[in-house]
């Protein structure tokens, strides 16, 4: 036994010992971003750490959002977790409900008196990370929303005018049948289909995709995403999927890799594919406002975002939180977003930064790249399109993956995976409830 | 007629044992110990609250049907992996036993997959297969044959089943051409001058005195196929399409790592920690007795 003690006394001494070297000045900053946009977050860093000399950031990636939420988890149960957490939106109830483990934006900025001002930000990018008091928990950092884009060869070949009105999905509807009849074999495709095709398909067409407000309001919120514009928009998509007009390529964005191989017409995607698609295809591309149901009477409304913010978290010093302080109030200044905004497709998630994408006429020589933020914006969000906030939604996504391909194969009718996705969901909302009250 | 050598040091031999027995600790018996405790409580994933619940996981399991499915879904990929790998190495073996010239090169291919990470492995087989993308698909598709793995449940179990038994072959492979390299030639000739063709000799005499390494492979390739097969599953299907190759040990990552659900996490595990016990039980209890050292 002496042995296993002398291993942990031993361990222990390692792990503390490099702990201690690290406080003073050092801000820690865990993020999910690798190869462009890891690059073009460390330009970020080395900029604020060149402007000053009290604090050094230091940012470490920890592989993607989920194994990165899961790492700032684990790190914070052993008491090692960073000062700042890089969380995907799907991730949000989960951080709004450890209040023990947050520590909220809008109080580390009041204590440092950094500049910040938080209704500098879109509403409909702030409103997803606010309190319904509108107090701001974290800082939005990459925020994207999904839009359509068009390979404009393809439809040239099938004999379709490229300028055509494509806003309504039955005027896509129309092109499919004829790119079909032409003989395509990837009219449709779509990446992160639960997000595009469920999540904000109800905020576009002003449907509930769970009752509470999407969850803002409680935790006993409930999944409705089986109303009638729902079950219609994916009994069609299912109807397109057998007419091999709607060609599924996997759950996360394995769709936008076909369209950019040129193999599909059109593609659902995130607006921050943008950077991606416009480096690979060797086509000519569009892109246009994610289409609507006009039959529904609330379309269209507004999309809602995608992406990550920056959580901070408790449990370091007030010197280090002035420094975090600092540091978030330099990512918000407009030169900075507007370059992170016109290098990676992500939306401007200031005015400012927005304005200054104008000013320097940028849209001009990108056609298109302010579809996703007018998207968002021309409209005032209502109780519906103002995001999501559901715990255990990873999960849920997952099972709603799991529902839509039953469809997409055939197996099961709209209404009865949209049922089954809600009944499985609602337990799963259940459990966060359970585990969080 | 026996020798016995005594050690006089009454700590010796504890010493000499300790080693693995730390490892078996830290690794095994504590991580285990933490699997039963924290499958009676539910938590929130900081750790912050967490209330005891007794056996309310396990019931949230079981009543679970996707969960009761996906026992199902491990059965079919173990025995299909269990199978491939075993029987594809053993015929494999027995060519690579006859073999006269060029052995060594032989062996050494059919060894590397061996060092293959399962992560790898399962790119690889999904760069080969993917729809739209892979050079074996396009070979499919020219061939008429509807290959999507990605909506077909049954062609992403096999493919699955496929890339983690190619991994597991090279192993498989080794053991069987030891075995069969122990048999005494002297049986097989004498077999071969009595007029015994290949495949009597081979159900006779080659398969029985293989038992003791078939049954060992049975072992291993079925908590291979149960534990190690994460990595290829992960990469090429993440689970899909639906649950089609969500095995108990995906779950448990999908909803520990995923789904920060540690709770019931942790109580699969203690589900799998039995299952896995039994099965080594009824192998050793009722296979056992059918193998001859």
């Amino acid at each position: 036994m002496k042995f296993i003690k002398t291993l942990f006394v031993s361990i222990f001494i390692c792990a503390s010992s490099s702990g201690a070297v690290a406080a003073a000045t050092e801000i820690h900053w865990w993020h999910a971003f690798t190869g462009r946009l890891g690059a073009l977050l460390a330009e970020q860093v080395d900029q604020f750490n060149a402007s000053q000399s009290e604090y050094v950031v230091v940012s470490a990636n920890k592989g993607n959002y989920s194994e990165t939420l899961n790492a700032g988890i684990v790190a914070f149960r052993a008491k090692e977790h960073p000062h700042i957490l890089m969380v995907f939106e799907v991730g949000t109830a989960t951080m709004m409900a450890a209040k023990g483990a947050v520590k909220p934006v809008y109080e580390v900025m009041e204590q440092s008196g950094a500049d910040f001002d938080p209704d500098g930000y879109l509403a409909p990018v702030k409103g997803y990370y606010t309190t319904p008091a509108g107090k701001m928990l974290s800082l939005p950092y990459n925020s994207s929303t999904p839009v359509l884009y068009v390979n404009v060869d393809a439809l040239k070949s099938a004999g379709i005018d490229p300028k055509a009105d494509l806003s309504t999905w039955n005027k896509v509807e129309d092109a499919l049948d004829r790119l079909k009849a032409s003989g395509h074999k990837c009219p449709l495709t779509t990446a992160w289909q639960s997000w595009v095709h469920l999540e904000n398909f109800s905020a576009y067409h002003d449907v509930p995709f769970a009752t509470k407000e999407n969850g803002f309001r409680a935790l006993d919120t409930e999944l409705t995403f089986n109303g009638d514009a729902q079950i219609a928009h994916i009994s069609a998509m299912g109807r397109w999927a057998k007419e091999g007009k709607f060609i599924y390529a996997g759950r996360r964005n394995e769709g936008s890799a076909n369209f950019r191989a040129g193999e599909c017409a059109f593609a659902t995607e995130s607006s921050a594919g943008y950077a991606g698609i416009k480096k690979e295809a060797n086509f000519e591309f569009d892109i246009r406002p994610l289409p609507y149901w006009p039959s529904v009477s609330g379309a269209p409304r507004n999309t809602i975002i995608g992406g990550a913010s920056l959580w901070v978290l408790s449990g370091h010093s007030p010197r280090e939180y002035r420094g975090v302080g600092e540091f978030l109030s330099f990512l918000s200044t407009s030169d900075i977003q507007a370059k992170w905004h016109q290098n990676t497709g992500y939306l401007p998630i200031t005015l400012d930064a927005y304005e200054q994408t104008v000013a320097e006429g940028f849209y001009k020589k990108n056609p298109g790249t302010d579809i996703a933020i007018i998207q968002m914006t021309e409209k005032t969000p209502t109780s519906n399109s103002k995001g999501l906030r559901l715990g255990n939604f990873d999960q849920i996504r997952g099972l709603i993956d799991e529902e839509l391909e039953s469809v997409w194969a055939g197996e099961k009718s709209a209404r009865a995976a949209l049922d089954s996705a809600v009944k499985r969901g609602n337990a799963l909302l259940r459990r966060f409830e359970s585990a969080n009250k | 007629m026996q020798r016995q050598v005594v050690f006089n040091a009454r700590f010796l031999p504890y010493l000499l044992l300790a080693p693995q027995l730390v490892v078996t600790c830290v690794f095994f018996f504590y991580p285990a110990a933490q699997a039963l405790y924290q499958s009676a409580f539910v938590a929130d994933p900081f750790g912050l609250k967490s209330s005891f619940v007794g056996f309310a996981n396990f019931k949230f399991l079981f009543l679970d049907p996707y969960y009761l499915a996906s026992f199902q879904t491990t059965l079919v990929f173990s025995g299909l992996v269990t199978l491939f790998a075993m029987s594809l190495a053993l015929w494999l073996a027995l060519l690579a036993d006859r073999l006269i010239h060029g052995d060594n090169a032989y062996r050494t291919l059919l060894i590397w997959p061996y060092a293959v990470a399962p992560a790898v492995a399962g790119v690889t087989w999904m760069f080969m297969f993917r729809p739209g993308v892979g050079a074996l698909s396009w070979y499919l598709e020219q061939a008429g044959y509807q290959w999507n793995y990605v909506l077909n449940g049954g062609q992403a179990m096999a493919l699955v089943a496929a890339a983690s038994a190619w991994k597991q072959v090279s192993y498989n492979f080794l053991f069987f051409l030891a075995g069969l390299q122990a048999i005494p030639k002297s049986l097989l000739e004498a077999a071969a001058i009595d007029g015994a063709g290949f495949w009597r000799r081979f159900a006779t005499i080659v398969f029985p005195l293989l038992s003791p390494t078939t049954f060992f492979l049975l072992v291993v390739n079925v908590i291979y196929a149960f534990f190690d097969t994460f990595g290829v599953i992960h990469t090429i299907t993440s689970g899909g399409p639906q649950q089609a190759t969500t095995t108990l040990v995906y779950k448990v990552y999908a909803d520990g790592f995923v789904g920060q659900d540690i709770g019931s996490s942790a109580a699969q595990s203690v589900v799998l920690l039995f299952l896995v016990g039994a099965l080594t039980v009824v192998q050793f209890r009722y296979i056992e007795k059918k193998v001859h050292y």
